[in-house]
This record gives structure tokens, C-alpha cells and sequence, in this order.
């Protein structure tokens, strides 16, 4: 099989030897995706033959780009609390603007805290080491552990310190 | 029933979650037998995407066994062993009957710019994923596909996402015969992307990343021309004097968010938040393609923004293709390619892990250690 070459420096590899080397190449393919199917294009959204729509029983935040529910929903973790606040404040904004983003994105940092809160009002203290993979690191990367743990506690003796001397002043 | 359950960025662990139910006559209830971690989970798990609340179960390649199914489900029977897209898609819609199985404007309330998506946050719909044991599935009947009896249920989980993207990134890529073609990411779906490069008749591929064992996998398995970009001075500079001054004729964009190379991209995008991820890889393919070619992107960034360089897109004519994969439209012709012998998926997986062990399964992927390549956890009875 003889390919042009498109370029100066040799190809290390022979294409020639790869198992189905070109089998869906296809020279309509330029350019081409997506393929639009016009017969298929059902204009107006109300137009659709929609599936039946799910009524969820837990609240569901919609963007307000939407100018119906979709038809089904996913249900996980409604929102709640002061995040959950957060949440429904960014909804007022539309997916094209920052706020909405920045929103969500603080409300995710609050929602950390009070998942924290939650597991210790629930009497559990979270194996925070263990959620983060400790035993793999302990298993495959003791050097990097040995350097994360000289780093914190470096960070915290100094901390110590200086909280000392504040208190001696 | 037993479950992924993220805390917040870098910590998850396993906790009990109440069985789901089906909640939509479309609904089925399956039970998962293997999950992936997707190197696109770890942009969750890096908290880099909005609106990932703490309780999610992540986790959008699986496959499993059907439990129940919804009263207007057709195409699946209780005891069917399927896998499923990481699509949620409603078949019926505007975008979902041109084939834009990604794009399904039925399935997420929360944002028009991306459909469903299966354990990947409340911006792609809010609905838990498959690292559990069990896992509900909206439209049963459109994405769900039952297993062939030939095929090992480890090439079929890859079939949900992986091989898809992979192969979608060359498609969208529009190579044609003899084209050169680099690759930026030699992560599951970059190695993909440069196995199915020669499916569509490369006649060049070269592979960028920064990780010497996972070039190595791709030097062989793709098989591939590969460079670490730590090694070299400008990858932009390296790509035009190995094409005779030209450029590529194809870029893929195989990482996204999490990319290194850059320190500011870095700084700006993956820990400052402040760009919607490091940009780096889009960044590198805009300026590495030839004039007039082809940057496919399949790299996940978050919604917000990016710094690139737009205007080199403009003034060297480049056409810009990207899009999460369209599973479904793809499976026929990909099952057919591993049944063939042309794509072997399973060769990617490294490590086996129980579900119990996610924690650990998630810091041995984003950190890449153990040679870690594909991770696939595995809940009890799978």
C-alpha cells in the first residue's frame, strides 16, 4: 500500500501494518459532523412527540433557558440549606451568565462545610484521610506522603509558634 | 444498597443510600456488575465542575443486570446484561432524532447546553451514577443495549463512553487518508482516539503527553509516534518542524480540564478556578494544526469560559468540531469492531478494584500511580 506523504519527517509507524487501517475512511467525511438529517427536523418544540413527563417529587432547579420541564429529571440530592439558598439565587441568571457559575461554584464550597457539619451533628466523624485515598498513597507513593506530611506539619509547628509567641506578648 | 458518595473536592467515600425506584414509566432499575472511573469524573472530583452537590454518586460508564423495568419499557427484560451510554437520551427530540444522542434536550432541567449525563453532577441533570449497586436509568428502551453473548462484559463497559469518544474524536476529525494527525492526552480516550485514527486511514499519529508509561501504552497498543512535552522546549514549534513547516492536519484534544504543561493555565484554570480548566491541550492543537485543518475536541471543560487563541483559529481558517459522543449512534459499527478484532477495549483496564475500595480506586487514577491507566471498580456480586 503506497499513502502520500504529507510530510518530511519519516512515519514511524507503517500503516500498512495496522489491522483495519482505513476501513471507515470515508472521503464525504470533510466536513461532515454532525450529519444533519433535515426529514427528521420537527421544527417547533411543540412539535415533538415528547415521552411522558416525570412530576418529581423532590424540588427540582431548572435553567431558566428552558421553557419547559424536560421530560424526565434526575432526583439526587435536592437542594438544601444555605447552599441550597445559594443554588435557587443562581437559577435566577441564565447559563451565558457568570453569576450563575460563580454561584453554584460558591454554593458547592458551602455545601463541603455542611456536609461536615451533617456527619458530626449525625454523631460520625469522617475518616477525612481514608476519603482521600490515604491507603492508596500510603501503598503506591510513600515518598510523596512522607513530603505532604513533612509540609503540613511544618505548616502547622510554625503555626503553633507563632500562636505561642502571641500569646507569651 | 452501597454507594459512591462524594464529600467534597478530593474526599469520597462509600456509604449506604437508599435503593433507587422507578420514577418515570420509561425507568429501569439495574444492577451494576462493573463502573468505571472516567478521567472526566475527575474533573468532579477535583471540584472543577458547578453545581456538584455533596451526596452524589458519580459514575457514567457501567454496565449491569436489568431488575426492574418501568411499565412502557419494550426493548429489555428483567435479567437482560446490558451496557449503558453515558447519554441520557429520550430518542424522540429534536437533537436525539439526527442522531445527537448527546445533545437530548429531554433529560436535563438544570442546563440547555449539554444533556444527561449519569452521575456527573446537577449541571448534567442531577441523577446518581452507576459506582453503586445499583442504579436508575431513565428511557430504558433508547440507551440501554443488551450485551452480545461473545462479547467480555470488561469490553462492554468500555463501550459506555471510552471507546466512543475515542472513536468520535477521529470521526469528527474528518482525516482522510494519509493525514497527519496529533493526539494531546494519552489517557484512555487519547489512546482511543489514536487507535481509530487509522480506522479512518491516518497516515500519521502522534501522541503528546506527560506521563512516561501511559506513551508507552499508546506507542504500542495504538500504535503511535509519542513525545513527552516536558521534554521538549515548544510542542507548537516541535509540530511544525516534523511536518515540514506546515502543521498537523488533524488536532484532537484528548484531555480538558485537568491539563498540565502550562503554569498559568494551571494556576488560572485548575486551581484558581478562574478559567473553565487549564486550556493548555486546545490551546497547543489551535496553534499546531495546518491552515485550513481540523481541531476535534473531546477534552471536557467546564461551562464558564477559556483563555485561547481565537484569533489564530480565524486567521488560519481552522474548523472547530467537538461534542460529547453520541454512543448509541455509534455502537452498531464499534461492537462490530470488536468483534473483528480490530479494537480491543479491555486492554486499557490496569486495576480491578472493589467498590468498597473507591477512595483509594480515585486517588490511584488522579494521581497516576501504579501505572494506572483504566480503573474499573467492581460492587460485590458483579
Amino acid at each position: 500500500m503506497s499513502l502520500p506523504t504529507k510530510t518530511r519527517s519519516p512515519r514511524l509507524v507503517d500503516p500498512s501494518t495496522i489491522v483495519g487501517w482505513g476501513v471507515d475512511a470515508d472521503p464525504r467525511n470533510d466536513p461532515t459532523y454532525p450529519i444533519r438529517d433535515q426529514s427528521k427536523d420537527h421544527g417547533l418544540t411543540s412539535a415533538w412527540d415528547r415521552p411522558q413527563v416525570q412530576h418529581a417529587q423532590v424540588e427540582i432547579l431548572q435553567s431558566i433557558e428552558h421553557i419547559r420541564q424536560p421530560a424526565v429529571v434526575g432526583t439526587s440530592v435536592p437542594p438544601s440549606g444555605l447552599s441550597g439558598m445559594m443554588r435557587r439565587l443562581a437559577f435566577r441568571w441564565s447559563e451565558s451568565n457568570w453569576m450563575h457559575w460563580l454561584m453554584l461554584m460558591g454554593a458547592d464550597r458551602v455545601n463541603v462545610v455542611e456536609g461536615l457539619v451533617g456527619d458530626l451533628a449525625n454523631g460520625r466523624i469522617p475518616n477525612i484521610p481514608g476519603e482521600m485515598g490515604g491507603g492508596a498513597e500510603l501503598a503506591f507513593n510513600k515518598r510523596g506522603l512522607i513530603k505532604k506530611t513533612a509540609l503540613v506539619s511544618s505548616v502547622a509547628g510554625l503555626a503553633f509558634v507563632a500562636w505561642r509567641r502571641r500569646q507569651k506578648n | 444498597m452501597i454507594a459512591m458518595d462524594y464529600r467534597g473536592p478530593y474526599r469520597v467515600r462509600l456509604s449506604e443510600k437508599p435503593m433507587p425506584r422507578i420514577l418515570h414509566p420509561e425507568d429501569a432499575i439495574v444492577r451494576v456488575t462493573r463502573s468505571c472511573i472516567c478521567g472526566s469524573d475527575l474533573h468532579l472530583y477535583h471540584g472543577m465542575v458547578p453545581d456538584t452537590r455533596v451526596g452524589t454518586t458519580f459514575g457514567h460508564e457501567f454496565c449491569g443486570i436489568v431488575e426492574q423495568v418501568g411499565p412502557e419499557v419494550q426493548n429489555l427484560k428483567v435479567g437482560d446484561h446490558v451496557l449503558v451510554p453515558f447519554n441520557i437520551a429520550c430518542g424522540k427530540c429534536h437533537f436525539c432524532q439526527q442522531g445527537l444522542f448527546g445533545n437530548c434536550h429531554e433529560s436535563n432541567a438544570q442546563a440547555t447546553a449539554v444533556g444527561g449525563i449519569f452521575g456527573y453532577s446537577h449541571t448534567a441533570g442531577g441523577y446518581d451514577g452507576g459506582q453503586a449497586e445499583y442504579v436508575r436509568v431513565p428511557y430504558a428502551d433508547v440507551g440501554p443495549t443488551v450485551i452480545p453473548d461473545w462479547m467480555d462484559p470488561d469490553d462492554a463497559v468500555l463501550l459506555t463512553d471510552v471507546v466512543p469518544t475515542g472513536y468520535q474524536a477521529a470521526e469528527m476529525a474528518g482525516i482522510q487518508k494519509g493525514d497527519t494527525v496529533v493526539i494531546f492526552g494519552a489517557g484512555p480516550v487519547g489512546i482511543m482516539a489514536a487507535r481509530c485514527a487509522w480506522l479512518f486511514g491516518a497516515g500519521r499519529v502522534i501522541v503528546f503527553d506527560m506521563y512516561d508509561y501511559r506513551l508507552e501504552f499508546v506507542r504500542n497498543y495504538a500504535p503511535a509516534e509519542v513525545y513527552n512535552f516536558e521534554e521538549i522546549d515548544d510542542v507548537v514549534v516541535f509540530m511544525k518542524k516534523t511536518t515540514d513547516g506546515l502543521g498537523a492536519d488533524v488536532a484532537i484534544d484528548a484531555v480538558g480540564g485537568d491539563a498540565r504543561g502550562n503554569f498559568l493555565h494551571w494556576l488560572f484554570g485548575t486551581k484558581l478556578k478562574l478559567e473553565a480548566g487549564s486550556a493548555i491541550p486546545l490551546h497547543w492543537a489551535i496553534n499546531s494544526v495546518k491552515k485550513g485543518g481540523i481541531v476535534s475536541i473531546v477534552g471536557v471543560y467546564g461551562p464558564t469560559g477559556n483563555v485561547v487563541p481565537i484569533g489564530n483559529v480565524v486567521n488560519k481558517g481552522i474548523t472547530i468540531r467537538a461534542n460529547q459522543a453520541s454512543v448509541k449512534r455509534l455502537l452498531p459499527r464499534l461492537i462490530e469492531h470488536v468483534r473483528v478484532g480490530h479494537i480491543n477495549p479491555k486492554a486499557l483496564i490496569t486495576h480491578k478494584v472493589p467498590l468498597q475500595d473507591v477512595a483509594d480506586a480515585y486517588h490511584i487514577f488522579a494521581g497516576k500511580l501504579d501505572g494506572c491507566i483504566k480503573p474499573v471498580l467492581v460492587p460485590h456480586g458483579g
